[in-house]
């Protein structure tokens, strides 16, 4: 006998501002079904509870291009899965780290249903998504009562399972600027053995031509953090150690991980925080060198 | 009273017209509704990929979907494989290495072998590790699974 879902109404709007009313009615009381790769799970587990899902597929202002390129960004709609984004040329041309971070959420089939944007509405403090996303400072775009609003990622993010939407709003796309040409960066993460895990610590770098480093990570707080240096001792081969080390000791210093958690030690975290981040760091430099070379 | 929508949709080939409750999920509704328990039910959180089908031809979770999402789309199962009593290249390829053991997993890693065999005309080892990461087999049986897919891609690659 199959282990039952628990019962709710099933709403299947088909425009953003039908959506809206939906979601204005119900408030806290409804759920929004994209890819339904956690929601589901919470559905069957009881941990979520809904009396409507409102499942956002059918929305027309949604399903015309996952992908589109508009003036120098990329733009994901509220559909777009992750086996779309890791896959896409121009993801992997010029937002690679956002595309590593898309290849290694759950297996191939979660990431033929689980959504960039549910990665983000999900408000979990290990989404691999979230920190390519801010390192690149993408912008959501939140579709509510009143309209679309614009809001940076590092202001949607909050905590653990909450993310800065009133109520009625939705987010419809998440739009993403591809950095300037000399800018070099990458996502990597720490996982208990190979293949389908949650990640224990997450870390993207970028690097600019100026040396300019922005780090975030995530995994080890409430939240993905965001942390730049622009002194350019970290991109800086010449630098002393003892300075490169208290950049990096500064910029790491948000870290505060849960002592909880079942994955991992928050000292076992904090010292692998460190190990990442100079990972991460020593492969955005590279990309750099080779976009330059490229001229 | 449960909610039922009516949903219209190919499973196996065949166009259906179904009448589901909104709660249940795809693995729940191919299984008791439809009769197809080829697709397994094990750990319904998307680990272990014991319910794995192919959506529009792609790998996907039956536990985590929802039947009433299949509304419109094209569902293949592993009873979707053999064609006239005949077993695929890829179910034979399984027998003549020894893939399945104890079988329970059998269905879906099929199903994502087919979905990558599909895709790719001569998947490395390393894509083959990567499109079976999502299906886990308790037998350890992953050699044998290995070797069925290489051996599969082999023949039906040109």
């Amino acid at each position: 006998m199959a282990v039952a879902v628990r019962r709710f109404a099933y709403e299947r709007p088909g425009t953003l501002a039908e959506t809206s009313r939906l979601l204005l009615e119900a408030g806290a009381e409804a759920c929004i079904l994209a890819g339904g790769t956690d929601l589901v799970v919470g559905l069957r587990d009881g941990s979520i509870a809904p009396r409507v899902v409102i499942d956002i597929k059918r929305v027309a202002e949604l399903g015309t291009e996952a992908i589109s390129r508009m003036d120098g960004s990329l733009r994901f709609s509220a559909l777009a899965v992750m086996s779309e984004v890791e896959a896409d040329p121009r993801v992997l041309d010029g937002l690679p780290a956002l595309a590593e971070a898309a290849r290694v959420v759950g297996s191939v089939q979660i990431r033929h249903r689980a959504t960039l944007a549910g990665n983000i509405c999900n408000g979990s403090p290990a989404a691999d998504t979230a920190p390519p996303l801010l390192v690149y400072g993408a912008t959501v775009v939140v579709s509510g009562p009143n309209g679309e609003r614009r809001v940076a990622i590092d202001e949607l993010i909050l905590g653990p399972g909450r993310v800065a939407l009133e109520r009625g709003e939705l987010v419809s796309a998440i739009e993403v600027p591809i950095p300037a040409s000399g800018v070099g960066s990458a996502y990597t993460r720490l996982v208990r053995r190979r293949g389908t895990d949650l990640a224990s610590v997450t870390m993207c770098a970028a690097v600019d031509r100026e040396d300019r480093v922005r780090l975030a990570y995530g995994s080890v707080g409430p939240r993905a953090f965001l942390v730049r240096d622009d002194s350019g001792v970290l991109a800086d081969p010449e630098a002393a150690p003892e300075a490169r080390a208290a950049a990096l000791e500064e910029l790491l210093s948000q870290a505060s991980p849960s002592p909880r958690s079942i994955r991992a030690s928050p000292d076992y975290r904090l010292a692998m925080l460190r190990v990442l981040a100079m990972r991460a760091l020593g492969v955005a430099l590279e990309r750099r060198a080779g976009s330059a070379s490229r001229g | 009273m449960a909610d039922v929508l009516g949903i219209e949709l190919v499973i196996n080939g065949r166009p259906r017209s179904l009448e589901v409750a909104v709660h249940h999920t795809l693995l729940e509704v191919l299984r008791e509704q439809v009769g197809l328990s080829g697709t397994k039910e094990c750990c319904v959180v998307g680990e272990c990929g014991a319910c794995t089908v192919l959506v529009d031809g792609r790998s996907v979770n039956s536990c985590l979907m929802l039947a009433v999402e299949a509304d419109g789309h094209a569902i293949t199962t592993v009873e979707g494989l053999a064609s006239h009593g005949q077993l695929s290249p890829l179910q034979e390829a399984f027998l003549d290495t020894g893939a399945a053991q104890c079988g329970f997993c059998i269905p879906g890693q099929l199903l994502s072998a087919q979905a990558l065999i599909d895709s790719i005309e001569r998947p490395t080892d390393l894509e083959i590790a990567e499109a079976l990461a999502g299906n886990l087999c308790r037998c350890a049986g992953y050699e044998q699974i290995f070797a069925a897919v290489r051996q599969a891609a082999r023949a039906e690659a040109p």
